[in-house]
């Protein structure tokens, strides 16, 4: 009975995070060697880079014959070999093409973790049993593996070891390393081969140069010394687990939805079955330790049309916030002030659709406690005001770099990653100078300014103007005598670029009581922005 | 070390700490916080949660006001003000991170505002050009008093507790040709009912030639205060005092 127990709970153990705390899970990894290359489905024989950064990420086994090698400048490598196919990198390409490779690893057993394009693990407790033995497994998923890959001549390289870290070593190798063996197996590879850098350095200098020796040294005074990063380097060149393999179903679809039967017409009844829904979404994720950051509302109405609106947020949505946006949405749509967009019939299907979800980290309140609240009622608000006008409506504005008032913010959709157009902390002559105007003017109100004479007054080709400003009209309002007045400042934006070459000057006038910022840009003038 | 031998001079960042770490709805806290310059324009030296402060045209005067309960915690608002100056608002003292804007309102601007004025500490309104109905300013006035948030109706503005308004307005800085704005010396007076019966007046430097808002002291007019014209823009020591 308690030998029976014990077998039970081992077993049970074997895929949760308590045993890669103690031990490490028997893993295969399927390896096929230059990926971003054989993505690109160039054979390998071809001399071909991938760069990026203007380095050179990935070569062809060609390429590699005429002495490329990764991390060289993208003209050192053609000076190297001068026939060199170079291709851009990009990891859409790479993840798109590995989807066949990791199909055919997860004929084998299910759980199938991606480590990056071109890499695939799977715990190999269940199949090995299955398919005799490592070896056996090893053969068969090479062959599979082999068999999906685009014709190019490209190699698989298969490696089973204990811990994802010593099988994907095992994997450059071919081998199957016996359980148990791993610490052995890789304690003569270099610290470098962590890929850690920086710690590589300091291991180097301390005179620890193979993973068996860092391996060596007590675990705690690992942490304490070098951190946690550290230490998770250190277990390792242990061949422990970095972490355990990812445990979640494949392709997961989280989108739930109900069916409204009788459809409903009133914001409260359907919005009191998104309330169920969004609950039963957040428990869903929530289970696989995730977190949903977008999420697609989309109702169906008994006529049979179909509405759609993509809602995000920098936050995770929690599920009071998520069954917000659902009212909110469904108040915008049923409540639309223009007929043309509201749908004709009651909603009969409400589906919630998580577009973009992030391991969920919690969340940190505010220190200070209060604010964090508040922050949090005025973010219902907006994204009320969201539902009632469209998503663009509600903006906030973040600093920003430029030289005219207007293009030193940018104005960000409320909920959005709050990042400014051009960066605000160069510096950008020729700005004008504070205080800044009040009111900016979008778009700028037509200006006309004359001289004592009654001329237009212009600016010279030397920069000065014609005539001192006597008069000012603007926007079709009465002339007003100016009182005071500064400029020409010549604005010459963009003179490289034919096709955004502005060259303007500035003036600052006073005219009665207000004061105006105008522009002389091709013999017209504007009021851009006024200092009331 | 550095909290063994604590310096007596607080230093820059944490002067304002004690103000921003206090639980920001304290019971008796029913006036938000306002510039000191405009304090005294203002029943009980601050906007008081609840009521209607309508400013008369200006928006500089509008930010202004903001600039106080902003820095001091709440979220703000402006609607219908697609040409806002918004960096003229981070100078005077607003923080752009917690004002959110609604350029275009639509014709259900009344909702807009009310959904706002339940959540957010000060809500400025550009009141549109069309005549707004009594029932829907009666109607937002008496939301303000429910959620205790501050409505800033710019323009004209039935029923409001306090208006505000610039009687006279003069810029500093210009020549004929040469110089650029630095200052503004405005006379603002504020009017209405029950405790702001009695017309007040004050005068201020909106902006003052580093784009804050400073007292212009007690001068009864006729003083005529010139800026040093080195004086460059930004330059912290322009606040010119009487």
């Amino acid at each position: 009975m308690t030998d029976a127990t014990r077998t039970l709970h081992g077993a049970g153990r074997g895929w949760g995070p308590g045993r890669a705390m103690s031990d490490a899970t028997r893993t295969l990894v399927a390896w096929v060697p230059d990926w971003p290359i054989v993505a690109a489905g160039v054979a390998a024989g071809v001399p071909a880079v991938v760069v990026f950064a203007n380095r050179v990420v990935a070569c062809s086994a060609g390429a590699r014959a005429e002495g490329v090698v990764r991390g060289l400048r993208r003209r050192e490598a053609q000076g190297r070999c001068p026939a060199l196919l170079v291709l851009e990198h990009d990891a859409g390409r790479d993840a798109r093409a590995f989807e066949p490779v990791a199909a055919a690893v997860s004929a084998f057993a299910p759980r199938v973790e991606v480590v990056r394009p071109g890499m695939a693990a799977v715990a190999t407790l269940g199949p090995s049993r299955y398919f005799g033995g490592d070896g056996a497994l090893a053969a068969r998923v090479t062959e599979a593996v082999t068999a999906a890959l685009p014709d190019c001549g490209a190699g698989t390289e298969v490696g089973v070891a204990d811990g994802a870290f010593a099988a994907g070593l095992a994997a450059r190798r071919g081998l199957v390393v016996a359980p148990g063996g791993s610490p052995a197996f890789l304690a003569p590879f270099p610290v470098a081969t962590l890929d850690r850098p920086d710690l590589a350095g300091l291991l180097l200098r301390l005179g620890l140069r193979t993973l068996g020796a860092f391996a060596a040294l007590p675990g705690t005074d690992v942490l304490a010394r070098f951190g946690p990063d550290g230490a998770v380097a250190h277990r390792l060149a242990r061949g422990l687990d970095e972490r355990p393999l990812a445990g979640t179903d494949p392709p997961p679809d989280f989108a739930v939805q109900v069916e409204l039967d009788p459809p409903a017409l009133r914001v409260d009844t359907a919005a009191f079955a998104a309330k169920a829904l969004a609950d039963e979404l957040h428990r869903t994720l929530a289970g696989r330790g995730l977190a949903c950051t977008r999420v697609c509302i989309e109702a169906e109405t008994e006529h049979g049309e179909h509405l759609a609106r993509l809602w995000r947020s920098d936050g995770a949505l929690g599920p009071a916030a998520m069954a917000d946006r659902v009212r909110w949405q469904l108040d915008g749509w049923l409540h639309t002030a223009d007929g043309a967009h509201r749908p004709t019939g009651g909603i009969s299907l409400l589906r919630l659709a998580p577009d973009q979800v992030v391991p969920d980290d919690g969340r940190q309140l505010g220190f200070w406690g209060g604010s964090a609240e508040v922050a949090d009622r005025a973010a219902r608000a907006l994204a009320r005001v969201q539902g009632m006008l469209g998503p663009e409506a509600v903006v906030t504005a973040v600093p920003s770099g430029g030289r005219h008032p207007a293009e030193r913010v940018t104005l960000v959709p409320w909920g959005d990653v709050r990042e400014p157009a051009r960066p605000a902390d160069r510096p950008w002559p020729g700005r004008v100078p504070s205080p800044s105007p009040a009111t900016v003017f979008v778009p700028v109100l037509a200006a006309e300014v004359v001289a004592q004479s009654g001329e237009p007054v212009g600016v010279t080709g030397r920069g000065a103007v014609t005539a001192p400003p006597a008069q000012l009209l603007v926007d079709g309002g009465r002339w007003t005598p100016v009182t005071g007045w500064a400029g020409p400042w010549p604005a010459d934006e963009r003179w490289w670029d034919t096709g955004a070459h502005r060259r303007r000057a500035r003036f600052q006038v006073v005219a009665g009581d207000t004061a105006w910022l105008l522009a002389l840009e091709g013999g017209r003038w504007w009021a851009e922005a006024s200092y009331d | 070390m550095a909290f063994a031998s604590p310096s007596p001079a607080v230093p820059p960042g944490l002067a304002g700490l004690p103000e921003s770490v206090r639980p920001v709805s304290l019971a008796g806290a029913r006036v938000l916080p306002v510039l000191p310059a405009l304090g005294s324009l203002l029943p009980g030296g601050g906007l008081r949660r609840g009521s209607t402060v309508a400013v008369a045209g200006s928006p500089s005067l509008a930010l202004a006001l903001l600039a106080g309960p902003s820095a001091a915690g709440s979220w703000c608002a402006a609607v219908g003000m697609p040409s806002l100056g918004l960096v003229a608002a981070a100078e005077v003292g607003v923080v752009i991170g917690r004002l959110a804007l609604v350029a275009a309102p639509g014709r259900d601007w009344a909702a807009v505002v009310a959904a706002l004025l339940d959540a957010l500490d000060v809500v400025v309104v550009r009141v549109p050009d069309r005549a707004v109905r009594a029932a829907d300013a009666r109607r937002l006035a008496a939301r303000a008093r429910e959620r205790g948030s501050v409505l800033v109706p710019l323009g004209r503005w039935e029923g409001a507790d306090v208006r505000l308004s610039v009687a006279t307005s003069a810029w500093e800085g210009l020549e004929h040709g040469s110089g650029h704005l630095r200052a503004r010396l405005v006379e603002v007076v504020a009017e209405g009912r029950g405790a702001s019966a009695r017309p007040r007046r004050a005068r201020l430097w909106l902006p003052a030639a580093d784009g804050t808002v400073a007292p212009a002291g007690n001068g009864s007019g006729g003083v005529s205060i010139r800026l040093p014209a080195a004086d460059g823009p930004g330059a912290g020591s322009g606040a010119p005092t009487a």
